[in-house]
């Protein structure tokens, strides 16, 4: 305390209220330069999207579209693998998130209930498994066993237990459902399952959003489960066709020489602004809707 | 006189679990599947320690005691993987400290709404899948057509091949996480900040800290169990380099540089069907950042007042 004091005293009266000071400045300088270090990629891609593509390859376009066309969204439409992707992700996402947290927020919520017997094995039986598993082999062979694989299931139902979002739901239920309410609900002679979903529930919109967007997102964007799991191309994800599109066909298209090659390569290129652009949009525009919940400190239960 | 307080004990934690029924339901189905697709592998492991042959099944196969093991250690790929791996890792841990600065520099900020654009902005590339992120990598570095490519021209320089050179990819790999998840990783430390009681600044301004004061005695100390709960977890997978982005960004130019534990246990296992083999260097792999993990929480133990566990 005594050495704190120290080192303060020589920096009294130093500190205007209101004004900017030298480091504020600073501050929001370096934060401008971030913003466009972030900002301006992402809108090079949507410019490029609707551009001309030898002029983006020449270097023509920085600001702003140049000699606009829709050549590579029309170009998407003529791909229906893409489409059937998409459809085959929403489906993927929309059921593996209600699965994913019923799941996981019933068994948070037991695990949150100190008078649950048996309460510290349990937690170890779940945890145990972040830092331990099988491995991909004998993960595969288990699939397989079961007969799960290439099924819409496998995308969707063995992988849905997250147990690190188990202990955030579990963190949240601990420190925001009081006990008392349970007491109360008891003598008025309600059981846990229907205490749990009329009353736990409601009272849990912003850890149940925020887990929402955590496994909606995950869904959304993974690709490893069906590089594994999946050989039916009718089943495949967005992300797999897009793998093909962004990154298989990039290498190659590369290899190509001659006039036709090369507008070939730049209707390539176009389409890949365009898909981009396709592909990300949905799951970006989820992201506002639970934004207020993220400084709420619902986060925090992560690491307590 | 022992043994029926014993059975008291005994009828009340029935009494307990019977009363409490609904409970163990809804734990039911997350127990199942584990048990089921994460505690069964686990004792499929065991093919690491056998000629595994899928006709027989994991039991009837005959026994290969360590021999995928020595094959592995002694293979020409494992100082190989085992490097990549190592730099990559430590690489990304060095920038383990960059959300932290973030979140400080967030909470200094005092015009809201900058402050709100900001936070909204530097979170939005996390929502970029990874095969997009590649996707994006590959077109705007690609030095004859993209982004970086034209940079370099404006200036009259040739753009490096970032992506077709081994000397360029943990850099990439690691700066492009940077960018990707700088903003969504400081969320949680932002969120401590925003449990720090407001009387405390006001308390350390009358006393008259400066603001970098304020900040070391202050911010950093209420950051620390969350960062070091963190770089635990960090270290514990230290040869856990993720399959996904690194695959994604292998190439035949790239590949000495590129190829992780996990990329080799991919092949080896699934393109070459070296089941036995595989299931042994992914043993390895998990049973070095388990040790990893317990030393380094016994240490956090030691040293601070932090561990998981």
């Amino acid at each position: 305390m005594n050495t704190m004091e120290a080192t303060v005293k020589p920096a009294l009266q130093k500190e205007k209220g209101r004004s900017l000071d030298v480091m504020e400045v600073l501050i929001y300088v370096f934060a401008a330069l971030m913003l466009i270090l972030i900002v301006y990629p992402i809108y090079f891609i949507v410019m490029a999207s609707i551009s001309d593509p030898a002029a983006v390859a020449n270097g023509q376009m920085w600001f702003f579209p140049k000699g606009f066309t829709s050549d590579g969204y029309q170009e998407l439409l003529k791909h229906s693998n893409i489409w059937i992707g998409y459809k085959n992700t929403i489906l993927y996402t929309a059921v593996g998130t209600l699965l994913s947290l019923a799941i996981n927020v019933s068994a948070a919520y037991a695990l949150s209930r100190k008078d649950l017997v048996g309460r510290k094995a349990i937690t170890l039986f779940f945890i145990f498994t972040m830092f331990f598993n099988g491995g991909l082999i004998p993960t595969f062979l288990t699939i397989r066993d079961f007969h799960l694989y290439d099924t819409f299931l496998v995308m969707v139902l063995p992988f849905s237990v997250a147990v690190f979002n188990i202990i955030v739901a579990r963190t949240f239920f601990q420190s925001s459902i009081p006990g008392d309410l349970w007491e109360a609900a008891q003598l008025d002679g309600c059981g846990n399952l229907k205490y749990y979903v009329q009353i736990v529930l409601p009272l849990s919109k912003a850890v149940l959003s925020v887990l929402a967007l955590w496994t909606a997102v995950g869904y959304w964007n993974s690709y490893f489960n069906a590089l594994i799991y999946l050989k039916d191309l009718d089943l495949y994800p967005l992300q797999l066709v897009l793998r093909n599109i962004l990154i298989t066909n990039q290498m190659q298209s590369s290899l190509g020489t001659g006039e036709a090659a090369v507008i070939a390569m730049r209707l390539a290129n176009l389409m890949r602004y365009s898909v981009i652009i396709v592909s990300t949009l949905p799951i970006m525009c989820m992201y506002p809707f639970v934004q207020k919940y993220f400084n709420q400190g619902v986060m925090i239960g992560a690491v307590k | 006189m022992k043994t029926s307080q014993l059975n008291i004990d005994m009828q009340l934690t029935i009494g307990r679990i019977r009363k409490n029924w609904g409970l163990y339901i809804l734990l039911l189905p997350a127990a199942v599947l584990l048990l089921l697709f994460s505690y069964k592998p686990m004792y499929g492991v065991l093919i690491a320690f056998k000629d595994y042959s899928p006709a027989l099944g994991i039991m009837e196969s005959p026994w290969a005691g360590f021999k995928y093991f020595e094959k592995y250690f002694n293979s020409y790929q494992f100082s190989i993987t085992i490097k990549n791996t190592l730099i990559i890792s430590l690489y990304s841990i060095a920038t383990f400290p960059i959300p932290i600065m973030l979140a400080l520099m967030i909470n200094q900020m005092r015009v809201n709404r900058f402050k709100q654009v900001f936070q909204t902005v530097t979170y939005m590339p996390h929502f970029i899948s990874t095969v997009v992120m590649v996707g994006l990598i590959l077109i705007l570095f690609s030095p004859g057509n993209g982004l970086l490519g034209n940079i370099y021209r404006l200036f009259g320089a040739e753009a490096p091949n970032l992506m077709g050179s081994t000397q360029w990819f943990s850099s990439v790999y690691v700066w492009t996480d940077v960018w990707q998840h700088t903003g969504w990783d400081s969320i949680i430390y932002i969120a401590a900040l925003s449990a720090v009681d407001p009387s405390l600044y006001e308390a350390a301004k009358v006393d008259g800290a400066s603001r970098w004061q304020r900040i070391r005695y202050i911010d950093i100390p209420m950051l620390m169990p969350t960062a070091i709960t963190l770089l635990i977890l960090r270290i514990g997978g230290l040869l856990g380099v993720g399959f996904e982005k690194v695959y994604l960004m292998q190439n035949n130019l790239n590949i000495s540089s590129s190829e992780v534990i996990a990329t080799y246990v991919y092949k080896i296992g699934l393109l070459s069907s070296q089941y036995s083999f595989s299931s042994a260097i992914n043993l390895f792999n998990t049973i070095i950042n388990f040790i990893l993990l317990i030393l380094v929480n016994q240490a956090a133990k030691k040293y601070s007042e932090n561990s998981l566990w």
